[in-house]
């Protein structure tokens, strides 16, 4: 019986882009559903009661939530093409460490200026003078974080695109985003991470799956202008 | 050549005792380090660098941070012995996604009813009651939250029990009668010596805490 899959997201959601690379690069097929997150659709209701957040996807009928938990499940599943995850023990304590580092660390940047009206928290277009400052040297010295743990190497896992690579890259669909809004160049304090981030790019499940620099950007200036700023 | 392991932990700590749980019901042997938060040691401070917390498991000389990364690896290199994540994957999916409610829901409120006051406080009672609520249901009429044997949320949630004294006390609000199930459940895991041996008293983390209010929040 063939599988049927779903993908429940929304184009700009460095979350679900995750997702869909992952699918790229087991190369399933799947049937993808743009959510309008001002107007949820009662399947996502359905499929998501606790947390009522994309992406979610479907398998034969069975919801999995999460972004990093679906990445991991089509990890395991089609688990005969394209390993994300290391098998070594000790190497997938670190991909998990530095995937979750990223949504504790750089999250909130980003993930403030999707949830606009839930998070009132730090934003960086929003915010004015001293926060701004502040909110930008966190999210530059998490950056530079990132880009010491990457080293020379040229994924983080070493010669090979893997798990921390693919969850840490959707976020750079929205560095235009931030650098617009804050003022300021990633490339000048990060060179080697934007070099990743190229590098990372070439890769067709990359490039097809993340939205484009512009649209997140005209996104982030429609929720501004919505929510009056 | 015999595993070397450490364990760098608070007595107090929640998530340190996930790594105690699991490391016990794999019956392995393990150095305990007790830290002191307010006075870190140089070898946390090497061990975790990014986040400089605890817990940290240390297997012969590699580190490992986060509890629940450190539960999936004790999980992984120990698997012939009391395995706390399913086999399938969508089972395992499952375990996952009610382990990470767990960090995002109940870890959260629990903090903010004892740190807070007047409204603050009260919202954060309502988010933890709505949370074990959730989870109750998660539940339901099964032994543990693996089903029949105990497993990976189990490990993830039983830790908060010896915190419901303090939850409750500075709450004012009682869990048993909110979520009759779910101390049903804790009662239960507590019947486990891998789990009664590794929760801190809940008197000593009441005591903890009253100590922590009055230092660090002003509270009395």
């Amino acid at each position: 019986m063939a599988d049927e899959l779903v993908l429940l997201d929304v184009h700009v959601s460095m979350f679900g882009m995750r997702v869909r690379i992952a699918l790229a690069e087991k190369g399933i097929e799947y049937e993808y559903r743009e959510e309008n997150l001002a107007n949820k659709s009662t399947l996502l209701l359905e499929t998501n009661p606790v947390h009522k957040k994309i992406p979610v996807l479907i398998h034969n009928g069975k919801p999995i939530c999460e972004s990093l938990i679906i990445v991991e499940y089509i990890d395991e599943v089609w688990k005969d093409k394209s390993p994300l995850l290391p098998s070594d023990p000790y190497q997938r304590a670190k991909a998990r460490f530095w995937a979750d580092f990223v949504d504790k660390k750089v999250l909130f940047f980003f993930c403030s200026c999707f949830c606009l009206s839930v998070f009132v928290k730090k934003k960086i277009w929003r915010t004015k003078g001293e926060e701004l400052e502040a909110a930008k040297k966190e999210l530059i010295d998490a950056l530079e974080l990132l880009e010491g743990e990457l080293g020379d190497k040229p994924y983080f896992n070493g010669d090979n695109f893997g798990f921390p690579d693919l969850a840490i890259i959707t976020f750079y669909s929205w560095f235009h985003t931030y650098e617009t809004c804050a003022n300021f160049s990633i490339e000048k304090h990060c060179p080697k991470l934007i070099k990743w981030a190229k590098r990372c790019m070439e890769r067709e499940s990359v490039s097809k799956s993340l939205a484009d620099p512009v649209t997140v950007y005209e996104f982030v200036l429609m929720l501004k202008k919505k929510y009056g700023h | 050549m015999a595993d070397e392991v450490v364990l760098l932990d608070c007595y107090y700590s929640m998530f340190g005792m996930r790594a105690r749980v699991a490391l016990a019901e794999k019956g392995v042997e393990y150095e305990f380090r007790e830290e002191n938060l307010a006075n870190k040691s140089q070898f946390l401070l090497e061990m975790n660098p990014i986040h400089k917390k605890i817990p940290v498991l240390i297997h012969n000389g590699k580190p490992i941070c986060e509890s629940l990364i450190i539960v999936e690896y004790i999980d992984e290199v120990w698997k012939d012995k009391s395995p706390l994540l399913p086999s399938d994957s969508y089972q395992r999916a499952q375990a996952r996604f009610w382990a990470d409610v767990i960090d995002k829901k109940v870890s959260v409120a629990g903090k903010g009813i004892w740190s807070t006051k007047g409204e603050d406080q009260e919202t954060a009672k309502k988010e933890m009651i709505d949370a074990l609520k959730l989870l109750e249901g998660e539940l339901g009429d099964k032994r543990y939250f693996g089903g029949d044997d105990f497993g990976f949320v189990d490990v993830a949630l039983i830790p908060f029990y010896c915190w419901f004294h303090v939850y409750e006390t500075f709450g004012n609000f009682s869990i048993e009668e909110n979520c009759p199930k779910l101390i049903k459940w804790a009662k239960k895991c507590m019947e486990k010596e891998s789990v009664s041996k590794s929760l801190a008293d809940p008197n000593k983390v009441y005591e903890f805490i009253v100590g922590m209010r009055k230092m660090y929040y002003g509270l009395e």
